[in-house]
Order: structure tokens, then C-alpha cells, then sequence
């Protein structure tokens, strides 16, 4: 007995393992420790095992990417093809970038509803603003390093939007090429960013936002008509939470250990089950039938441009993103006080459910996207229009080959940015389809100088009649 | 042992040596006792001074490497064809490669353009990149139209918006002839808000 306890006072000593224990050594508030709320406080911890994991598997990442524009595509396909689990670890990075950006996005509403920002935590909120900012760029940097058609365009898009900046945009958008253009030094800038830079970020505000939750304590559920005031609210909370007896270590833990643990197997059995986006096809900008689509987490922004009303360019672009950013960090210092609970703060929670809201809308718009352009569509057949009457296929030829149909479904065939034309017959005349034709309105361009007379006279033909058709397999 | 953590023990700053006076090295002119806080805040401000002096020195290297950039490029005129290549009143896609390329650049170094051959003598040449924010745009002849994938942007064949969220026109590149050969001045990806003429 007296042999085994020795060396491990030997160890608890030297390794100061009093002090090191202090962070898990306190007590929590009751209803983190029990009940449904304590769920609620899970979701950080989640994001901390979220992290790990990626920390881990972009380590292996990186031990087989080559970060030159030459290359990086083949290496990837090497990765995917022959580094052994190598598609699974791939999906595991790819399945775990989103479950960071799903699991910041909940915390932060957490936090918010719950009113945690604010007095005495201000800076826990405004180093997770800049946490979520990060994650979200390590999600942006991170999907352009599969350098595919997707992943050099991204750079592209990324630099356009930069050069938009105020003041700074020329620079900034040179900095994020590494240069005028993009060029031997892109793909290794955003690398670092990726690998380094970003992450070492992260750590350091990890560190703080760690060391503030402990140092503050996790905040008590609130309660309606308590509201926080500064000159009580500490001592108020020491007596509530020694009141209660219920310590971190273990009670206030295991249910963030347990989640965090999930997190960490559902992203690992999703890697072998769904792997990794797909790659593109191979980086090449003389291929102008690139179709590049951002990763789902940047899709709502891909989405906000282009439904955002024309014109307001600058604002959407640069000024509202750069806004809502401020907004966020300054929040707890300008709303540190009064009421938590969230009936009692009905304007913070519609502007919450406005925002969430639009963030989902945006992101299943943008799935969609609707705005671009069908160009796989197939001209419509004389059997699909149950009709051999050749001025009508005629005027089909053309609704296709002028490219009405990229943007225009007829039963069902086309694209979706204009209306379905198939029954226009009945919201118009001959005469109003000719001039909306040849004029355009809105987004349909005028076809004025792009069709001959007979051309347009076949399409108002074709679209007078299509309605009557019957298409034979219906 | 529990400890309590709220505006406890954890993080909580040493006793402060009490100083007579607050404005550092001028507190010497006091008598007697303050000696040894004015030495000791001395030392201090030669400890910070120190680290905060090393942190520059080493910046000035590191930073300036970091946003180091290549130096401005020369737009180069590029062979893109010799005129027999083109006909009248077509658009075509042509490419051609960044002058003075890293080894390494592979695709990166690679470009294209719209070019126009309008009459015998004329071209017009466009820069690929949507104004809107930068995706390629594609060009349909059936349509006669540079459609952009990303978000429904449409030019028209003399670069002109016609639809979608684009608000400038596409950028035009100079074109020239030489001895049958037709050459375009390269721009890089342009930037938004730069070179847009
Ligand atoms: C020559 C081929 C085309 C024909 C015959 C055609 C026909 C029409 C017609 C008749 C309308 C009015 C429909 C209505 O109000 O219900 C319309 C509207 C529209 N078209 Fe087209 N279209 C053509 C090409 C395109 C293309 C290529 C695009 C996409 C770039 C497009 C996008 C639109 C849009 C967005 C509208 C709604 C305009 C608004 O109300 O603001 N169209 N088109
Ligand atoms: S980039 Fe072309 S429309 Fe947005």
C-alpha cells in the first residue's frame, strides 16, 4: 500500500495535479447537471470534440496533400484512392466541417436565447463570435483545397468578393491570389491559412473561451422577471451554486462527455457510410462550362446574392456581412444587463428567428438555385408533345436552341429561373408574347437582335398552342 | 476540496504593491520608501520594453514576408491565333498561358478569353469573369448570350447586361493585329473594383 501511494504522491505532486484539477473541480448550477436543460449545455463541448477529431484527421490529411496547384488535385485523388481508410478519412474531415459549422451555429443560438452573454460574460460571447467567423473560414478554405473546378473558382469568387472591401478590397484581394492573379502561389497562401493560421487561431480563442467558462462559471437558466444585475449578479450566483452541492466533476461532465462521444461516432461511422463530397472535375479555368457550387455551409450566401433585389450590390455584398459582424461583437456591450429569459425579450428572439430562418431558406434556395441556367436540357420531341404539326416542332427546336428553355420549363422540361410557359397561353395574348419576347422584361433578356421574325412568330405560335397539347405520356 | 470559481481564487491578480504615485519612473522624486517600487517598476518596463522590442524586430522580417507580393506584372500582348483562325462575326473561347508562370503553377497559369472577330480587320476580346463576383460565364451562340452559372447573370454579345445581378458590363481586353496574328493584352482575374474600364 504504502509502496503504490508514494510514486503516485510522487506524480500528483510534481505535476501540481491540485491546481490542474481546479478547472472540473467546482460546482455547476443544478439544471446543467439534471433533467432535459441540462442538454442544453452540451453543444460546446460537442464543437471541442468536433474540433479534435478535425485536428486529427487533417493531420493525416495533410501528411499526403501536396499544396502545389500542379498537383494538389492528383494528391487528393490519391488520398481518396489509395492512402488505406483514405475516403473515409476524407469524409470524416468533410462530415466533421459541417458538424462544427451546425454545432457553432446551435451553441450560439443557445447562448443566445438564454441571454448568457450577458454581465459578467462578455468576452466568453465575443471570442465565440470570432470563433464561429474562423469556422467559418476553415470551412471556406478548407473546400478549396480539393482544388477542383469548385475549389479554384471559390478562390476566384473569394478574391471578387474581397476586392469589394472598402479601402482595403484591391489589397485584400491580392493578398488572398498571393499576387494580381491567381497563380503559383494561391493554392500554398490558402493552405497556411487552412492548416496553420487559422487553426492556431482557434486554438488560442479555444484557450480563452475555456478558461473564461470556467472562470465565470456556466450561467443558471434564466428566469423570467430576474434580471441580471451587475452589482448582485455574482454573489447571487456563488450563493446559488453552493446552495445546490452539485459538483462538475462528475455530474455537471458526463452528459458533455457522452454527447461529445456521439458527435465523434457519427461523424466516423457517417465517413464510411456517405465519405467526402465528391471531387469535381480536375481545376481547369479555360473550361468555360464550369458550373461551380460552394459547399453547403457557404450555399445561403450563394443564395442571398442572387435573390437580393438588383442593385444594392455594395450593401449586400459588403456592408451588411461586415455589419451583422460588428453587431455580434458589440452585442454584449451595448445589451449587458436586464432581463435573460426569453419571453421577456421578444425583439431578440424574432430577430433570432428571423435570421435563422433566412439562413434555412437561403441554404434550401440556394440548393435549388433556381437562378441557374439548365443547359442539359433536351429539346422537346414530337411525342412529348403528342403532335407531328411540324410549325409546332419548329417552334420547339427553337425554344430550345435560342436557349428559352435554360430558363423556362415546358411539361416540364427546362429550367426554372423564368415562369413555366406551358400554360402562358391562358395569361396571354399572341401580341404581349411577341413584345415580352423581343423586349424582354426583368431578368429575360430582349431577344430583339437574337431572333429573325419568323423565329418569333414560331415561338408565339408554339407557346399559343403548347397549353392545347397533349403530352402522349400523361 | 471544492473550489469556487466565480470571481475566485482562479485567476485572481497578486496583491499590488501599494505605490505612493502612479506615473512610473517619476516616482523617484518622492522620498524614501517609493525607492524600491520605482526600481522595481523599472525593471518591468525594461522586461516589457525588451520582449515588446524583440516582438518588433522579428515582425518586421516575418510580417513583411507574409504580405509580401510578387512584383507587378507587366501585361503582356498574348498570341491567341493568326487571323484565319476567326470568322466573321463568331465568338470564340481562346486561352493561352500567364506570362512568366511558376514552375509549378500548372492550371493556375492558365487562361482564357471570349475573342470576336467582327470584320476583316477588328476583334473584340472579353474577360471571362462575371462581374457580378467572378464565375466563368459561358458563351451560347444558339442564344447569343454569355450566361453565368452561378447566378443567373446574362450579357449580351457586346458584353452588356441583359439580365440577372451583374451590374457592369464584362470587361473588354485590347486586341491587335500583327502580321496576320492576333494578339490580346492579358488582364489578371479582375479584382472587383479595380481596372473595370
Ligand atoms: C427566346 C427564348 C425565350 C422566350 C420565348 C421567353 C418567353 C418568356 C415569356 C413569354 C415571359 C412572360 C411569362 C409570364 O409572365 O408568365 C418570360 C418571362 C421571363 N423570362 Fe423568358 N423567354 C425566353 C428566354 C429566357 C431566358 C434565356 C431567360 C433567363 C436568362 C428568361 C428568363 C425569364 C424571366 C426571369 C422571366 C420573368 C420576368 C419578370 O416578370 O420579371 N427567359 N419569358
Ligand atoms: S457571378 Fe455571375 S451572376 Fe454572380
Amino acid at each position: 500500500m504504502n509502496l503504490l501511494r508514494r510514486p503516485v504522491e510522487f506524480v500528483k505532486d510534481r505535476l501540481g495535479y491540485e491546481t490542474m484539477k481546479k478547472p472540473i473541480d467546482h460546482y455547476a448550477p443544478p439544471e446543467t447537471t439534471e433533467g432535459v436543460s441540462q442538454w442544453a449545455y452540451v453543444f460546446g463541448f460537442g464543437i471541442l470534440a468536433s474540433f479534435i477529431l478535425q485536428v486529427a484527421t487533417g493531420i493525416v490529411l495533410a501528411t499526403n496533400y501536396v499544396p502545389s496547384p500542379d498537383t494538389a488535385y492528383q494528391s487528393v485523388e490519391y488520398i481518396t484512392d489509395e492512402v488505406r481508410f483514405g475516403n473515409v478519412i476524407r469524409g470524416m474531415h468533410w462530415i466533421g466541417a459541417s458538424s462544427m459549422v451546425i454545432l457553432v451555429l446551435i451553441h450560439a443560438m443557445r447562448v443566445f436565447l438564454t441571454g448568457s452573454y450577458k454581465y459578467p460574460r462578455e468576452f466568453n460571447w465575443i471570442s465565440g463570435v470570432v470563433l464561429l467567423y474562423l469556422t467559418f473560414g476553415m470551412a471556406l478554405t478548407g473546400q478549396l483545397l480539393r482544388w477542383d473546378q469548385h475549389g479554384v473558382w471559390t478562390v476566384v469568387v473569394a478574391a471578387n468578393f474581397a476586392g469589394r472591401a472598402p479601402l482595403v478590397g484591391e489589397h485584400l484581394g491580392e493578398f488572398i491570389l498571393a499576387g494580381e492573379t491567381l497563380s503559383g502561389g494561391t493554392l500554398t497562401q490558402f493552405y497556411a491559412l487552412h492548416v496553420f493560421i487559422l487553426p492556431i487561431a482557434i486554438v488560442l480563442l479555444i484557450g480563452l473561451h475555456m478558461f473564461l467558462v470556467t472562470y465565470h462559471g456556466i450561467s443558471e437558466l434564466p428566469r423570467a422577471g430576474k434580471p441580471v444585475d451587475p452589482e448582485t449578479y455574482r454573489s447571487e450566483y456563488n450563493t446559488y451554486v453552493e446552495k445546490h452541492q452539485r459538483p462538475y466533476w462528475p455530474r455537471g461532465i458526463w452528459n458533455e462527455l457522452v454527447f461529445g462521444g456521439l458527435v465523434v461516432i457519427v461523424i466516423t461511422v457517417l465517413g464510411f457510410l456517405v465519405g467526402p463530397r465528391e471531387l469535381g472535375p480536375p481545376p481547369d479555368l479555360t473550361d468555360l462550362e464550369a458550373q461551380p457550387r460552394p459547399d453547403w455551409f457557404l450555399v445561403w450566401y450563394y443564395a442571398l446574392i442572387s435573390v437580393k433585389p438588383h442593385g444594392y450590390e455594395e450593401f449586400f455584398l459588403v456592408y451588411l456581412p461586415i455589419a451583422f459582424f460588428v453587431f455580434l461583437l458589440i452585442l454584449p456591450l451595448i445589451a449587458n444587463r436586464g432581463e435573460r429569459h426569453p419571453s421577456r425579450r421578444p425583439f431578440a428572439i424574432v430577430g433570432l428567428s428571423i435570421v435563422a430562418g433566412l439562413f434555412i431558406m437561403l441554404t434550401v434556395v440556394g440548393l435549388r438555385a433556381p437562378w441557374v441556367p439548365d443547359y442539359e436540357t433536351e429539346p422537346l420531341q414530337a411525342e412529348q408533345l403528342g403532335t407531328e404539326e411540324p410549325y409546332i416542332l419548329q417552334g420547339a427546336m427553337v425554344f430550345h436552341e435560342r436557349g428559352c428553355q435554360y430558363c423556362h420549363q415546358i411539361h416540364g422540361e427546362g429550367g426554372d429561373w423564368g415562369p413555366d410557359l406551358t400554360n402562358v397561353s391562358s395569361r396571354m395574348g399572341s401580341e404581349q408574347i411577341a413584345v415580352r419576347i423581343v423586349q424582354g422584361i426583368g431578368n429575360m433578356p430582349a431577344y430583339q437582335e437574337i431572333l429573325t421574325t419568323e423565329e418569333v412568330d414560331l415561338l408565339v405560335e408554339f407557346l399559343i398552342e403548347v397549353d392545347e397539347l397533349e403530352p402522349a405520356d400523361s | 476540496m471544492l473550489y469556487r470559481v466565480t470571481g475566485g481564487r482562479l485567476g485572481q491578480p497578486p496583491d499590488k504593491p501599494k505605490s505612493g504615485c502612479s506615473g512610473g519612473c517619476g516616482c523617484s522624486d518622492s522620498a524614501g520608501g517609493a525607492r524600491p517600487t520605482s526600481r522595481r517598476e523599472f525593471l518591468g518596463l525594461i522586461g516589457v520594453g525588451t520582449a515588446g522590442l524583440a516582438a518588433m524586430v522579428a515582425g518586421i522580417p516575418i510580417i513583411g514576408a507574409l504580405f509580401s507580393k510578387p512584383a507587378r506584372s507587366e501585361q503582356v500582348w498574348q498570341l491567341v491565333g493568326s487571323i484565319d483562325d476567326f470568322e466573321i462575326d463568331e465568338t470564340v473561347k481562346v486561352e493561352f498561358i500567364d506570362d512568366d508562370p511558376a514552375p509549378w503553377a500548372g492550371p493556375a497559369a492558365r487562361n482564357a478569353a471570349y475573342l470576336r472577330r467582327i470584320d476583316d480587320e477588328e476583334f473584340t476580346a472579353f474577360s471571362i469573369y462575371c462581374t457580378h463576383v467572378g464565375c466563368p460565364v459561358a458563351w451560347r451562340e444558339g442564344a447569343s448570350l454569355f450566361i453565368c452559372p452561378c447566378h443567373g447573370g446574362v450579357f449580351d454579345r457586346e458584353g452588356e447586361v441583359v439580365a440577372g445581378p451583374p451590374e457592369t458590363p464584362l470587361v473588354r481586353l485590347d486586341t491587335r493585329l500583327r502580321d496576320g496574328q492576333v494578339e490580346i493584352l492579358a488582364a489578371p482575374v479582375p479584382v472587383t473594383g479595380r481596372r473595370r474600364s
